[in-house]
């Protein structure tokens, strides 16, 4: 069974409780214990820096030539943090709130809660870092307004902020790396973790450059991996996010959580062809201004410009009057997909709807007008004017846009698609964000634990930080402080060898494959199960469907997999089959977990469980719990049930209308 | 850090070029004004006081030696960069970079080595025999208006002149705003200032220079 | 918008690893949708190596969006391709016409031997970072974010440097091989800001140290990099290192 471990007392007393109260290590014992961190993103980064501060022995890993990649590096809008610096009345509980009902009431609320205790601190700790977070003239800090709130708390640097916060982090972890404290393996990729006696006492790890196995001991281990958006082939992850090592720890005992909640974001640059790649996120903040239309026309191959006022279909405005354009995440996601499936599409694949700047262009330039006292200004000049002031404001997406489709987004509308973005589920972790395998952990993304069924806006690199930098120097103290009694295992002890024998062996399976389909064919392939039958709209039958598909797949994949080069060489073409293999397992086990889950919440829609007008119909009475799901062999999952308790908040139905 | 680890680093070494190259800046300008008077068209009567008064008095003869060490560092220290940048690279590219920056900032080490030779030839015309005559000491020397008369009735010096003066201009062109820099003007107005100045005295100077083999050779001067 | 299709001839450089001795290989991909980022292209073209029984050609990158700094290429002469202020993963088809050979090289430094292909050692950044591309604050030690008012003007001076990727093209760009750019955003991010200022002499001697360690050759102020930089980083901020450099050797306690 499942125990959370959620300290007793007041919702507002449970973290200062557990701080009190949680066990320590003395700086003497500290310098013996080892810590591995896995992923140097905003939770990996920060948890390294700051357990080296603390004195531990740690070893960090990433995939890319540098910490400074990982793909926090990406997130544009900023972090939410309860400073009330606004004086608009926000809240430690505000907070709170707003992050358990935008994840449509399935999160922890222990866990969210102190996640809203520490948000300031993490502000105050990546100022004194230097991060050049954007100010007001009198040199204060300058918030801004995201989906999901009433409050302006978002922090922010230009559309930049995850660099900068990653900056940050990565600049704390040289410095400990400086200083000793920490030992960097970049180009290292974890394949496996060590057990001895049910206890994580190190990883097996691949030298991605001399293709060698490594073998590294620890105390425990930290899983900083990030999401697993990338099961789906396309998405607004970086190509090498993957899965595999929050698989591997899966594989080895750790269960996995909601791992259906997935986050489709829904201004994204849509797919131009067979060859697509990645997709490109277009800010949330663009639906401040822009407005979202289809032709009201099925098939219409009028472009925009010229289809009239009076045949277009503003259907967000339409549907939502009082939310407009401006609906969270999920339920805008999901109108554009009913528009485009309904034969209203636009563009040559018919899989996208505009976002139209023209309105706020003739409305900014009136006020320009207005403002410089132009008493006849023509209709081009007010264009002219208007043209600057959305420059100025969303310039700098506007030239992505363009450098990407090769179209002027002043002049056509832009066109634009959801995207799969945040993955929410992840590896079960109780309150001290631990994993069902003792001495395992998991920070960030990776962990499934503070944003339930959908995360809001400017949320991720928060949780990312408060992990990475106020929870887990904590908490995983209260785990080794009873390690130091145990003495450091060596590399040659048997389990290593066994646990290294086991990952050469698959590579060397995967290698002696020797089939006919490349990787990447098969994770395309993947991908387009996983969007069809388990992406923005699921349902009984499509998920069973895919079940079966994702079956096959797997068993032609490991019969006729082509890996070209070598094993002890750089490999990329290898490592990437690795990771596939890991992802379409996750993407029968994301498809179980859908079809259980038979109710509609978040980012989770099943067309089976909706209300007359088709909006999301949760099932508070069989379902307020997280699915905890442990691996038993091959194709086989057991789901333990965690209860979600709201003691604090009462659940109700979400209303944009 | 102590002075040898400033200016055995690359921004030491940098800032040796430029405070060299500053030095050599101001030098160029009295070099010009003197020699400038030979326009005074008065049969070399100015110009003769102006290079006597150079070459007879104690002070220019003590900063001449100042001018000299400089000199000497500017070209070793530009030498010894130019190799080691040059290592930098390992292999060459197979299609080189040209677009970013001007062919004459990333020749100075060539250009440099061009205005070297030529100092070799307009030392060896003038400093050196004037100053053998000298004895190295204060003492009589000789007629140098009538020496630059002689030595630029020769088409072949001239060209040389020229040649090495142009060279002095594209040099400077990169030179005077790339000293100010590694002192550590970064203001944007004022790297404004300097840039335009740069390039006015990179073509102001050399060409008073140029003028002057000229102006003997098609004599315009009696 | 019309889009075409292209077929193209590229030159890219293979070698196997640090020590061995690379060339170019001439390759052909036919019908490249003009719509296609240089990338696309490139893992057509390695889908087509991997038919043909060839070794697909290896290269870096992670995000595709322009801003982990992973993607590397050098192409036709400039680092990251034609076009300005971009990176090699946002460079589209568009850029090339029919017929066009490509030349693609790997970034060229002794501070970035080769791995392979097109893939190079970039760790000489982080370790230039780690002498000192820092604030010396632990965790826990913060006052207040408002306790400290920044002028905006610096804020934003701060952020322009800081924006910086780490991609290295300004070393592949500059005939000196030298990574002035790169060490200079960092120590300008830092020295406009009160956070920066008790370590600021510290920082700049050393990392300038470290830049020498590493094998990177001295700036000249050609101005390359700047031309070449994907976040536009200005060469000013070259300058402003050089002044902190010469308070620093002046002002020094030793």
């Amino acid at each position: 069974m499942l125990d959370a471990k959620i300290p007793a007392g007041s919702l507002e007393n449970k973290w200062t409780d557990y701080k009190g109260h949680c066990k320590l290590v003395n700086p003497a014992n500290k310098r013996k214990l080892e810590v591995i961190v896995v992923g140097t993103g905003l939770a990996g980064a920060s948890a390294a820096a700051t357990l080296g501060e603390l004195g531990y022995k740690v070893k960090a890993f990433c995939f890319q030539d540098s910490p400074r990649r990982a793909h926090s590096i990406a997130a544009q809008g900023g972090i939410n943090a309860a400073k009330n610096y606004q004086n608009d009345g926000d809240s430690v509980f505000r907070l709170f709130y707003d992050t358990i009902k935008g994840g449509d009431y399935r999160a922890r609320e222990a866990n969210v809660h102190r996640l809203s205790e520490v948000s300031g601190n993490i502000i105050d700790q990546c100022v004194a870092q230097g991060v050049p977070f954007a100010r007001e003239y009198g040199g204060l800090l300058s918030n801004r307004s995201f989906g999901g709130t009433q409050v302006q708390r978002t922090f922010y640097a230009a559309g930049q902020t995850g660099q900068q916060l990653l900056i940050g982090a990565y600049q704390g972890l040289e410095r400990q790396i400086s200083l000793g404290n920490v030992t960097m393996y970049s180009r290292h990729e974890m394949l496996d973790i060590v057990m001895v006696d049910g206890k994580a006492q190190g990883i097996i790890a691949r030298d991605l450059i001399t293709g060698k196995l490594e073998r590294h001991f620890g105390h425990a281990v930290l899983l900083c991996t990030g999401g697993y958006g990338n099961v789906f082939y396309l998405s607004t992850n970086a190509m090498g996010s993957n899965v595999t090592a929050a698989w591997k720890a899966h594989r080895k005992g750790a269960a996995f959580a909601n791992p259906c909640f997935t986050q489709i974001h829904p201004t994204c640059i849509p797919v131009s062809g067979d060859h697509q790649s990645k997709l490109t996120l277009m800010s949330e903040s663009l639906r401040n201004d822009g407005r979202i239309w289809v032709p009201l026309k099925q098939g219409d191959n009028r472009k925009p410009t010229d289809i009239p006022e009076e045949e277009r279909d503003y259907y967000l405005e339409r549907r939502y009057p009082a939310f407009g354009n401006l609906v969270p995440r999920d339920v805008a996601s999901r109108a554009a997909k009913e528009r485009c499936d309904a034969g209203y599409g636009v563009g040559t694949s018919k899989q996208a709807v505009y976002l139209d700047y023209a309105a706020a262009i003739e409305r900014y330039g009136k006020i320009e007008v207005s403002k410089k006292g132009l008493a006849n200004a023509t209709k081009e000049e007010i264009i002219v004017l208007g043209k600057e002031v959305v420059k100025e404001k969303y310039g700098n997406l506007f030239d992505m846009y363009q450098k990407i489709t090769g179209e002027n987004p002043y002049e056509i509308p832009m066109r634009i698609y959801p995207a799969v973005h945040y993955t929410m589920g992840g590896l079960w972790v109780d309150y001290e964000l631990q994993t069902s395998i003792k001495g395992v952990y998991a920070l960030g993304e990776a962990n499934f634990s503070d944003h339930g069924a959908n995360r809001l806006g400017a949320s991720a690199l928060m949780q990312g930080l408060a992990d990475g930098y106020f929870v887990i120097p904590y908490t995983i103290g209260n785990y080794l402080a009873d390690e130091i009694y145990s003495k450091p295992i060596s590399t040659d002890h048997p389990a290593f060898v066994e646990t290294e024998k086991s990952v050469s062996d698959r590579i060397a399976t995967l290698k002696g494959i020797n089939g006919k389909q490349s990787v990447e064919s098969f994770h395309k392939r993947l991908g387009k199960i996983m969007w069809d039958k388990c992406g923005m709209a699921r349902n009984a039958q499509g998920l069973t469907e895919a079940i079966a598909e994702i079956q096959a797949l797997k068993k032609e994949f490991w019969s006729d997999v082509k890996i070209p080069g070598g094993i002890n060489e750089m490999n990329p073409e290898l490592d990437k089959a690795n990771r596939v293999a890991d992802f379409i397992e996750l993407g029968e086990l994301m498809c179980k977990d859908a079809l259980n889950r038979q109710e509609s919440c978040g980012g989770h829609f099943r067309e089976e469980y909706q209300t007359p007008e088709g909006e999301a119909l949760r099932d508070d009475a069989n379902f307020m719990y997280v699915a905890a799901w442990d691996y038993a062999g091959d194709s086989n999952w057991n789901l333990q049930k965690e209860p979600l308790i709201y003691d604090v908040i009462k659940p109700s139905q979400r209303n944009y209308k | 850090m102590t002075w040898k680890e400033v200016f055995t680093s690359s921004v030491g070494k940098k800032l040796v070029m430029s405070f060299t190259g500053i030095f050599l800046i101001l030098f160029l300008i009295v070099h010009a004004g003197l020699n400038a008077c030979i326009w005074a068209n008065d049969g070399g009567t100015m110009f003769n006081a102006g290079a006597h008064f150079m070459g007879n008095n104690v002070v220019p003869r003590i900063l001449e030696i100042g001018l000299f060490v400089g000199l000497f560092l500017h070209i070793i220290q530009g030498l010894m960069l130019e190799i080691s940048n040059r290592s930098k690279r390992g292999t060459n590219y197979a299609v080189s970079y040209s677009k970013g920056s001007k062919w004459y900032s990333r020749s100075m080490g060539l250009l440099g080595t061009i205005i070297l030779i030529f100092l070799v030839i307009h030392l060896s015309d003038f400093w050196l025999p004037n100053r053998a005559h000298q004895g190295f000491l204060l003492g009589e020397e000789i007629n140098l208006y009538a020496k630059m008369q002689e030595e630029f009735s020769e088409l072949w010096v001239v060209i040389v002149y020229v040649a090495g003066c142009l060279s002095l201009g594209y040099h400077l062109a990169h030179g005077f705003q790339s000293a100010f820099r590694t002192i550590g003007v970064h203001n944007k107005r004022y790297n404004a200032i300097f840039s335009c100045l740069g390039y006015g005295y990179a073509i102001i100077i050399p060409l008073a220079f140029i003028m002057m083999p000229i102006s003997f050779y098609f004599h315009w001067l009696n | 918008m019309e889009h075409k299709n292209i077929n193209l001839t590229l030159k890219v450089w293979r070698q196997q690893s640090t020590v061995s001795k690379g060339e170019f290989v001439t390759y052909q991909v036919k019908n490249i949708s003009q719509e296609m980022s240089f990338l696309e292209m490139f893992d057509v073209l390695n889908e087509q190596l991997i038919q043909e029984d060839k070794e697909p050609i290896a290269f870096d990158h992670d995000c595709r969006e322009g801003i982990c700094g992973m993607c590397s290429m050098y192409i036709d002469g400039k680092p990251h391709g034609p076009w300005q202020a971009n990176t090699t993963c946002q460079l589209h088809m568009r850029a090339f016409n029919d017929g066009d050979t490509i030349t693609v090289e790997p970034w060229r430094a002794q501070a970035f031997p080769v791995l392979k292909d097109l893939v190079v050692d970039r760790t000489s950044f982080d370790r230039i970072i780690q002498a000192g591309g820092y604030v010396s604050v632990n965790t826990g030690n913060a006052v207040d974010g408002n306790s400290l008012p920044i002028n905006k003007n610096d804020a934003d001076a701060s952020f322009a440097a800081a924006m910086c990727i780490g991609c290295g093209a300004c070393v592949a760009a500059c005939k000196n091989s030298s990574a002035m750019l790169f060490l200079s955003a960092k120590v300008s991010h830092l020295a406009l800001l009160p956070q920066g200022d008790p370590e600021r002499q510290s920082r700049v001697v050393n990392m300038v140290a470290q830049m020498d360690k590493e094998g990177f050759g001295a700036c000249t102020n050609t101005g390359a990099c700047e031309a070449t930089c994907p976040k536009e980083i200005s060469l000013s901020n070259i300058a402003r290192l050089n002044q902190e450099y010469l308070l620093a050797s002046f002002t020094s306690a030793e």
